[in-house]
């Protein structure tokens, strides 16, 4: 039996999710809520299902090749997180089981509103990326059970980020009074630009090819809409998003009513943030940096080079650690340590990813 | 100065500094051709401008930015601050720590930031004997101090964890003394040896030897496939380490495991074939049913399978041997041994001269119609493998670092410090009790525990008066 099937259902349904939450937020209806905490449980489900169905055919895929192996070894080798497509499958799977758990233990949905996305958009990442979702034989540098417990516990702590960054916007969202204020300004704008790219990677992906997708970002970037060749097509395009981000800058206030209607305190989130970093820091440090590093001295025989990968996981830690001490040893508190929390994980997002696409983009041979 | 150099404030200006300017680094390439930069220079600032910014950015160190003398001072300040900091706050937590706990009184106890009151129908000496079992029962060690009509039962856990802070702190010290020890008493070379090679020394650059101490011999290398595929599924080379004339140690390494002999690791890196190598053809001999000989044979050396008269002489080798999908001609797919083949002409008694071709991931191709087979087991001598040579003494410290800070963070975030305080007054026939606690961190935490604390105290009060 295929993976894929189940992997497809909870794409949708984490997606269908994302739209029953912010409906949820818009309405404030209990019923959509449950059905939005529904779907996302179904999808929870479906995706665990997937990821063993993917585990035991790795197995067998494994055992095949390499019939000397034993029980354990086979099992670890045959751990789906082997490569983008599985690791970022895994980023979403403990983002959405981090966000359940807060959402049970805080009897709280709306900050589903602001998780899903960000799972949508690791999904959306994987079909724009092109990155391969077949199993495929592992070759020896990843044949190693530190680089296993190095990826697992960077993804946890990835995903504990994630959360921290999810509360730490609605944090913004809240505390904001007047749209002349310039958080506000960053943060509706932001949004605005978010959504907009998110629309235009949609529209993109819709009128591809099933090939081309594969290099949608390399190749078709934003080609079908803000920067299409025909000049009439991109001059709506940027008066529609100009527009869209006006709107949103106008009406993006009653984000604050509405989740303050829904019982949705600062503190709360603040008391979020602050825990899922406390639960990240601790995870990345030796699951990122410390582990990553006993992989890479077992493997090449150096423990850190000044890789750009590296470094931009070392710059994410002291992100991550100027947030700690600025909150408890200076004591700061409210808009500056949540600004803090967002940037870790733009660090984050620009480790895992950035770092391949763009740095290695500005590098003519990298770019291969 | 002191104060400066203790504070938390200046840390935070050295995360910031040292993350702005990580960045930089990973922007630039670092250690490479000029031309390199220039060209990505050019794409910001146009090609006019790009060598004049580039010789600004050479003389700020951009360009090895890592080794350059203001990141290291950086550095140096970063580790000069965490240790400052810390021995500055280190006697306060431990007098903290050391203090002993009073008790206080009804009213300090209504002021802490966790608190209930309650009261039972019941004796003074009933709910104390409760609320010490409740307690201990959670593992905490109680200290009772009585008064006529009441007693105070105060007590405390995880005093310890507050020194966790100061083992994360103390592990970063222990990351870069590891560093410095490396840097200073270590080397990172590399090492090419040919398949029966061997080698004295490993080399920083060329014409720059490291001497080993020792002897290091390559017996073989060999790439293994996955079935059916061109994936490597590992790189292998059999060493010896060879001294005074003996082998005193033999391994075969794969990537993720090296051969460390007196300090030295050698870790496997790459492989290669040596362009004008001639080496060995091994090949496996056995007529049909009969005991597999082996052999080893040069190019063009012919060879007799023994007791059937076949001869074999071998007359042509391809590294990756494939047919061309369009003029169906044999040709190389690679110049590397993806896919070793040798091809040997056969003249029997009564049999017209053929020629065929053994390949060494099929065996398959080596079994003559005769039912004897011919099995081609490795091309020796002709194939490199390229060995990455360190020495890093300060590595255990990085590993003892490790170690300590991840225990550290475990207990920093997990495990916290907790009082908590039980006052109990006779009043009347009852027993009005006041309970509060106190934590250096996760108040929730220590609120759930005490709610525990208190239910499995009162239950089994009520339960003593029930009966
Ligand atoms: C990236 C390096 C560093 C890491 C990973 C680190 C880690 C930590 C951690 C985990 C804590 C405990 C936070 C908590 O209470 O939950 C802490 C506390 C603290 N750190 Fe650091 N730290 C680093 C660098 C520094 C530096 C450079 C200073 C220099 C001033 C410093 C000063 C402090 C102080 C004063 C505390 C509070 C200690 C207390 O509670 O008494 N840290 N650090």
């Amino acid at each position: 039996m295929s993976s894929f099937i189940f992997f497809d259902i909870s794409a949708w349904a984490y997606i269908a999710a994302m739209v029953t939450y912010i409906a949820f937020l818009v309405v404030g209806n209990k019923t959509v809520g449950l059905i939005a905490s529904t779907i996302t449980i179904f999808g929870f489900i479906c995706q665990s299902t997937a990821v063993i169905i993917r585990w035991i055919s790795s197995y067998y895929f494994w055992t095949a090749s390499n019939p000397a192996s034993g029980f354990i070894e086979s099992i670890l080798r045959a751990a789906p997180l082997r490569n983008l497509y599985e690791s970022l499958i895994f980023f979403v799977w403990s983002l959405i089981l981090i966000h359940l758990l807060i959402e049970f233990k805080y009897k709280n949905r709306s900050l589903g509103a602001f998780v899903t996305p960000l799972a949508a958009l690791a999904l959306l990442f994987i079909d724009i990326s092109g990155t391969s979702k077949e199993i495929q034989p592992l070759i020896p540098a990843l044949q190693s059970n530190w680089l296993l417990f190095h990826v697992m516990l960077s993804f946890l702590g990835y995903a504990a980020f994630g959360v921290s960054f999810a509360a730490a916007a609605a944090y913004i969202v809240m505390v904001t009074v007047s749209r002349k204020e310039k958080t506000y300004i960053f943060w509706s704008i932001t949004i605005g630009i978010f959504l907009i790219v998110l629309i235009g990677m949609g529209i993109d992906f819709l009128s591809l090819s099933a090939i081309e997708r594969g290099e949608l970002i390399q190749n078709h970037f934003l080609k079908t809409t803000l920067r299409s060749s025909s000049g009439g097509i991109a001059a709506v395009s940027w008066i529609v998003s100009i527009v869209f981000i006006f709107v949103i800058w106008q009406f993006g206030l009653r984000l604050k009513n509405i989740l303050t209607g829904l019982n949705l305190t600062p503190a709360m989130l603040d008391e979020i943030v602050y825990k899922s970093i406390a639960a990240g820091f601790p995870l990345f440090t030796v699951g990122g940096l410390l582990m990553g590093a006993v992989w890479a001295n077992s493997a090449w025989g150096t423990y850190w080079t000044w890789d750009p990968k590296e470094t931009w996981s070392l710059i994410t830690w002291f992100v991550y650690a100027l947030y700690l001490h600025a909150r408890l040893v200076r004591g700061w508190r409210g808009k500056r340590v949540a600004i803090l929390a967002v940037i870790g994980f733009i660090a984050v997002i620009f480790t895992y990813i950035g770092v391949n696409l763009v740095l290695s983009g500005l590098h003519a041979y990298g770019s291969g | 100065m002191w104060k400066f150099l203790a504070s938390v404030k200046l840390a935070i200006f050295v995360f910031i500094a040292l993350a702005l300017s990580s960045i930089i680094g990973t922007i630039v390439e670092q250690q490479a051709e000029p031309a390199v930069n220039i060209a990505l220079l050019a794409k910001f600032f146009g090609d006019s401008t790009a060598p004049a910014v580039y010789n600004i950015f050479a003389k700020l160190g951009f360009m090895d930015m890592y080794r350059s003398w203001w990141f290291i001072a950086l550095l140096v300040l970063f580790g000069i601050n965490l240790i400052v900091c810390s021995l500055d706050r280190f006697p306060k937590t431990w007098r903290l720590i050391k203090r002993p706990q009073k008790p206080l009184s009804d009213n300090a106890i209504r002021s802490l930031p966790v608190k209930k009151e309650l009261t039972f129908k019941t004796g003074l000496n009933t709910a104390k004997d409760e609320f010490l079992n409740s307690l201990s029962a959670s593992g905490y060690r109680v200290v009772e101090a009585s008064g006529s009509d009441s007693v105070r039962l105060y007590t405390q856990k995880g005093k310890y964890a507050r020194l966790a802070v100061y083992a994360v702190h103390l592990s970063i010290i222990l990351i870069f003394i590891g560093a410095i020890i490396g840097a200073r008493f270590g080397f990172s070379g590399y090492l090419n040896l040919l398949e029966g090679e061997a080698s004295n020394a490993a080399y920083k650059s060329p014409g720059e030897p490291i001497p080993l101490g020792f002897t290091i011999k390559c017996n073989n290398y060999e790439t293994l496939y996955y079935e059916g595929l061109d994936t490597p599924r590992e790189f292998q080379s059999e060493l010896v380490i060879i001294e005074n004339g003996k082998e005193v140690l033999k391994k075969v390494i794969e990537v993720n495991d090296p051969l460390t002999y007196k300090g030295i690791t050698f870790f496997q890196a790459s492989y290669g074939m040596a362009p004008d190598a001639a080496g060995y053809f091994v090949m496996d001999i056995a007529p049909k049913g009969g005991p597999e000989k082996r052999l080893w044979l040069r190019s063009g050396d012919t060879f007799e399978i023994p007791g059937t008269g076949i001869k074999g002489t071998i007359t042509d080798f391809s590294p990756a041997l494939t047919r061309d999908k369009n003029t169906g001609a044999l040709t190389a797919y690679s110049d590397n041994m993806v896919n070793p083949a040798v091809a040997v002409e056969f003249d029997g008694p009564g049999k017209e001269k053929y020629t065929g071709w053994i390949l060494k991931r099929y065996p398959e191709t080596g079994v003559l119609p005769g039912g004897h087979s011919v099995k081609f087991v490795d091309y020796w001598g002709v194939e490199y493998t390229a060995l990455k040579v360190s020495k890093d003494p300060g590595v255990r410290f990085i590993y003892l670092a490790s170690v300590i800070m991840s225990v550290g963070l475990y207990v920093c975030f997990f495990i916290s410090h907790k009082k908590i305080w039980i006052n109990i007054v006779k009043d009347k026939g009852s027993a009005r009790i006041s309970v509060g606690g106190y934590t250096n961190r996760n108040r929730l935490t220590l609120e759930k525990e005490i709610e525990k604390i208190v239910s499995h105290a009162s239950e089994a009060i009520e339960g003593r008066r029930g009966k």
